[in-house]
């Protein structure tokens, strides 16, 4: 483990709190709100133009990977200069200036096998935020069991012919480039698969908008009729593709986990204990009066802080070099439960201000409660669904045997 | 807050394990059980006061260790894998905090190196109904020349069919269900007017119920200040809480591995029953409850040795957690051991049995809920 003297540390610091005071605007310094979310690339319209300023310093920085290689134009710095980054945004709240599907699993991947000549030429629009990625991975007849996947590609000399349907594409139709699981061999399952990225706007490629429960459109369907692709633009190996989609997936998992899940509400809902107080009233002591929804509320709110502790504890005990634990496993199926509680005791503590849609008469934070709990049912199904999950830890981490 | 071992205490953890593998296996509580011990073990109290276990809360120059709460709940979490019966929660927890917490300087002098090697065992003596409730305190404590006359009767009082000294919890004014007003007398097995019922449980570790008639107490054996009793008492009780959630995680650690291995060796249809995804994600879901309240257990050691201000939720925390867990593990371990867990020659049902006690003990998941709640406000 690298060791760092405090006294260097604490130079970092002071010349990262200085940069921050310089280059943060201040209102990248208030809490986010849903339309200021910034992802960037070709379409990003930056509603404030502060996003923009906050995201083009950040970038040139390198801070918004601050760990991957300078040489790509990543910040470089080490883990503890990383967590005192960290510590310092979070002292001032200044908002994410990116989120990008490129820096959370591409980007991770592609510094994991792709050929130098692929990370110079995608790495640093990932840092600065110029392209927008999405993730070609589901199939209408692959889901749980991706390496089912169909999608054609074929050899054909000086490029690659791509034919075949995606589903689940999370803003495709907003994105500039796809990273995108394919079969260059259907003679083979897992070693039949490869690993290509391409741009969005290559001929034949169309995205339509999937509209889920929630009323929002986060999805698509996207489908490939003879794409072209450049040869160059394969990642590692033909058809060892799987490895890097396994990895990838690690890598989304985490970022799910971490907090990145979708329906988490978005901004202005109060957690749901508030709503049960204001609407359900509370007793003299103080209790909400419905003792049932009191006693569920409570056990959500412990699951919640063993959660949080868990996900302490498993960076606790990575950081020792403890190999114990397999803490990691478990959080992706923890956290979706957490979430899906939560959504559900604010929609019932709501009670009829929970059953809102849209327009008058019901407050917009209400609203956006109902909205993220249909939202939320997503959550034990993307990035690998809970029953899925619940596999990976009885034979990965257990040692419990294939069924024959 | 830390959730990695420190050298020491990584070594007292090895130990406590060894131990309670090599000396303290589950065949040592059912052979106890078959000869009527009712719990009662002077062999294995005396090794445990050789490792210095009863002196891990107490301060060195009393005679103890002082090695603070992470390192006794993994004493704690190691006796609970093999289910022992030993005074450790009592004494060493419950015992040394409220003398250590509250005590004057001649109550320590005199019983802290007495609990530090084990000489003397300590009961905490608080309940008076079926379930926790350690503010509804109807034992009466009367001024009466240099003392106090104490009438009333607890219930369940663990390691009281055995121990040398109670604590008594009596009022001293205020009403039942209030904080002021309780103090707590440090009272000998002997005394008169004490007598102590032996009770057998459910989970072959025994207790008693206690009856006071007019027993005599001076006033220079009264922990912490008079009618401010509660105050010592909390902090002792959430430690032993966070203690028995710590043996808890043990029990549920040990019961899942009984039951995994089974689930690796049993066949039906030709397959091992490990092999049945019905199985397979229940086993999954119990690994995750365990993983989250090890990290409840973890988080609430170490905020007793940080001296945290948030010891009472992480303690109610760990300890609802835990209680469901093992009510959880305890459960299936019967259950997927079919037939066989049903029987008394197999583990299981020790397990299943020292689980209720564990839960009842200092409050179950449902008090901790409600307390949980209250201490956020709603």
């Amino acid at each position: 483990m690298a060791f760092d003297a405090p006294e260097a540390l604490d130079d970092f610091r002071n010349e990262v709190r200085d940069w921050l005071e310089a280059n943060c605007p201040a209102s990248m310094r208030t809490p986010m709100t849903d339309d200021e979310v910034v992802w960037g690339g070709r379409r990003e319209a930056f509603k404030n133009p502060d996003s923009r300023l906050w995201l083009e310093r950040m970038g040139a920085k390198g801070w918004t990977a601050p760990e991957w290689p300078a040489e790509y134009g990543g910040g470089g710095l080490n883990k503890a200069e990383a967590k005192v980054l960290q510590e310092e945004l979070r002292r001032i709240k200044a908002r994410p200036p990116l989120f990008s599907f490129g820096l959370w699993m591409f980007g991770p991947a592609l510094l994991e096998f792709g050929a130098d000549e692929q990370k110079k030429r995608f790495i640093p629009d990932i840092v600065m935020g110029k392209t927008r990625w999405c993730q070609g991975y589901s199939e209408p007849g692959a889901g749980s069991d991706l390496a089912g996947l169909q999608t054609k590609c074929e050899d054909k000399g000086d490029h690659w012919l791509l034919n075949g349907q995606k589903v689940w594409t999370s803003y495709a139709d907003q994105a500039d480039w796809i990273f995108c699981l394919v079969r260059t061999d259907n003679t083979v399952k897992h070693d039949g698969i490869s690993f290509l990225v391409f741009d969005m706007q290559s001929e034949g490629v169309e995205a339509r908008p999937i509209k889920l429960i929630s009323g929002s459109s986060p999805f698509c369907e996207t489908f490939f009729s003879d794409v072209k692709v450049p040869k160059d633009q394969l990642v590692g190996e033909i058809n060892k593709g799987w490895t890097i989609a396994k990895r990838l997936l690690q890598f989304e998992r985490s970022s799910i986990s971490a907090g990145g899940f979708g329906g988490t509400g978005g901004s202005g809902i109060l957690p749901p204990q508030d709503y049960a107080r204001q609407h359900v009233g509370v007793d003299e002591a103080g209790r909400v009066a419905d003792g049932d929804l009191r006693a569920r509320l409570a056990d959500h709110l412990m699951f919640s802080k063993a959660f949080g502790l868990t996900v302490q504890r498993s960076t606790a005990e990575a950081k020792a070099g403890q190999e114990v634990g397999h803490t990691a496993s478990i959080l992706k199926y923890a956290a979706a439960k957490m979430n899906q509680d939560k959504c559900e005791l604010l929609v019932e503590a709501l009670g009829t201000d929970g059953l809102g849609w849209d327009g008058e008469g019901i407050p917009e934070d209400a609203r956006k409660a109902t909205r993220s709990w249909l939202r939320s049912k997503g959550n034990s199904i993307e990035g690998g669904t809970s029953e899925v999950n619940l596999n990976v830890i009885a034979k990965r981490v257990l040692g419990l045997r294939e069924h024959q | 807050m830390s959730f990695v071992l420190t050298e020491d205490q990584q070594m007292l953890r090895d130990t406590a394990m060894s131990f309670a593998r090599d000396e303290l296996p589950v065949s040592r509580l059912r052979s106890l059980r078959d000869q009527g011990a009712n719990g009662v073990d002077p062999d294995s109290r005396a090794k445990l006061a050789e490792l210095g276990f009863f002196g891990v809360l107490v301060p060195e120059d009393h005679g103890g260790v002082d090695m603070g709460m992470v390192a006794m709940g993994q004493v704690m979490e190691a006796q609970g894998r093999t289910l022992a019966a030993t005074p450790l929660l009592q004494s060493a927890v419950l015992g040394a905090s409220l003398i250590g917490l509250g005590g004057s300087d001649s109550l320590k002098a005199a019983w802290l190196p007495k609990l530090a090697e084990g000489s003397s065992t300590f009961a905490l003596a608080v309940d008076e109904g079926t379930h926790h409730a350690p503010l509804n305190i109807a034992t009466n404590a009367e001024r009466k020349d240099q003392g106090y006359m104490l009438s009333g009767s607890k219930r369940y009082v663990v390691d009281g069919h055995h121990a040398d000294m109670f604590i008594i919890v009596a009022r001293t004014s205020g009403e039942v269900g209030q904080a002021a007003g309780l103090s707590l007398f440090l009272v000998p097995k002997n005394a008169e007017g004490l007598s102590v019922q032996a009770l057998n449980t459910v989970d072959s570790h025994g207790a008693a119920h206690l009856h006071l008639d007019d027993v005599m107490v001076n006033e220079d054996q009264i922990i912490g200040a008079l009618d401010a009793g509660w105050e010592v008492l909390e902090a002792a009780l959430d430690r032993g809480r966070i203690a028995l959630a710590a043996e808890a995680l043990g029990s549920a650690q040990a019961a899942f591995e009984i039951t995994l291995d089974y689930l690796q060796t049993r066949k039906q249809f030709g397959q091992l029953i490990g092999s049945f995804q019905a199985l397979q994600h229940r086993a999954a879901k119990m690994f995750t409850a365990l993983e989250m309240a090890r990290s409840c257990v973890a988080a609430a050691l170490s905020a007793v040795d940080a001296r945290s201000n948030n010891i009472p939720e992480l303690a109610s925390l760990a300890k609802a957690q835990t209680a469901e867990l093992i009510h959880l593990i305890s459960n299936e371990t019967v259950q997927m051991h079919g037939g066989i867990g049903m029987t008394d020659a197999h583990d299981s049902g020790l397990y299943m049995k020292r689980a209720r006690v564990q839960e009842a003990l200092l409050g179950g998941a449902s008090y901790h809920r409600d307390r949980y709640a209250r201490l956020n406000g709603f």
